[in-house]
């Protein structure tokens, strides 16, 4: 009895690390979006093996003409603020030109900090050998075209499929 | 913290492997923790050691994004350069503090 606890003890010593991760995007807002590019960027750079699966709304992270313009909601959205920290009224948010504003700044924030424009993320996250999917269903549903996806997306792909990718014991599947 | 001798040099290195003091660092200790992380230092190599360990100098976060717009390697070559570490293992080769960045 005593010989099999300390065994057990050894077993949670082991490191285990991460070997593949697979990420799936569903929301296509700034923010959404980018959290599935820093959290895939992040796990090539850690030489994990990356898969990411852009589906519904999220679709618009890797079409072209949607992925460098990408909002972040003014209204609905509790933890907008103006600058300075004052709550951001959700009635202004809802005015015309607003939402476009605030994302503009958003994305000054970003660069500053050397967070890439969407399309320039998607190449880095190629660049080491990461993998971008999109989902069938969503594309099918959008009347979206390869040639109307950014040219870093591996191949449309059914959700059996994306499946098929994420074996492995050592394997997470993240949604965002 | 811990003490090591890499190239015949006696190191203080961090728990992860990362030098503490990088002006301690040459080219024998980088070629010695190259090896270890099964790289083979080039001139390439080097020209990317020395790029980082400047803009560390200078106080600077370092990214692949900035390496890659450094004008000696594109991100892919980086990668090319230190498979499954471009920021880490090249940071550790260079003997600067492990990256802090998440880009």
């Amino acid at each position: 009895m005593e010989t099999k606890e300390i065994e057990t003890k050894v077993e949670t010593k082991e490191k285990k690390p991460l070997e593949k991760v697979c990420l799936i995007c569903a929301k296509g807002s700034l923010e959404d979006v980018y959290a599935t590019l820093v959290m895939a960027n992040g796990a090539v750079m850690e030489g994990i093996e990356t898969n990411v699966f852009f589906t519904f709304f999220g679709l618009d992270g890797i079409t072209k003409k949607e992925m460098n313009h990408l909002h972040t909601a003014t209204t609905g959205n509790p933890a907008m603020r103006m600058p300075g920290g004052l709550p951001f009224p959700t009635m202004l948010g809802g005015l015309p030109g607003v939402e476009t504003a605030v994302s503009g700044m958003m994305r000054k924030q970003m660069e500053d900090l050397d967070m890439p424009p969407v399309d320039e993320f998607l190449e880095m996250i190629t660049a080491g050998g990461g993998t971008i999917y999109a989902c069938k269903l969503a594309v099918d549903m959008f009347k979206l075209k390869k040639e109307d996806l950014s040219d870093e997306v591996d191949s449309i792909i059914t959700i059996g499929e994306f499946y098929e990718l994420c074996d492995g014991d050592r394997t997470q599947i993240i949604f965002t | 913290m811990e003490a090591k001798t890499i190239a015949g040099i006696d190191l203080k290195v961090s728990d992860d492997g990362y030098l503490e003091d990088m002006t301690q660092w040459n080219e024998d200790i980088a070629r010695e923790i190259a090896n270890e992380l099964n790289i083979e230092l080039t001139d390439k190599h080097f020209e990317v050691l020395n790029y980082l360990r400047e803009k560390t100098k200078a106080g600077e976060t370092l990214t692949i994004r900035k390496v890659g717009k450094s004008g000696i390697v594109d991100i892919k070559e980086l990668y090319k350069l230190f498979p499954k570490g471009p920021l880490k293992f090249s940071s550790k080769i260079a003997g600067i503090p492990k990256p802090t960045s998440c880009i």
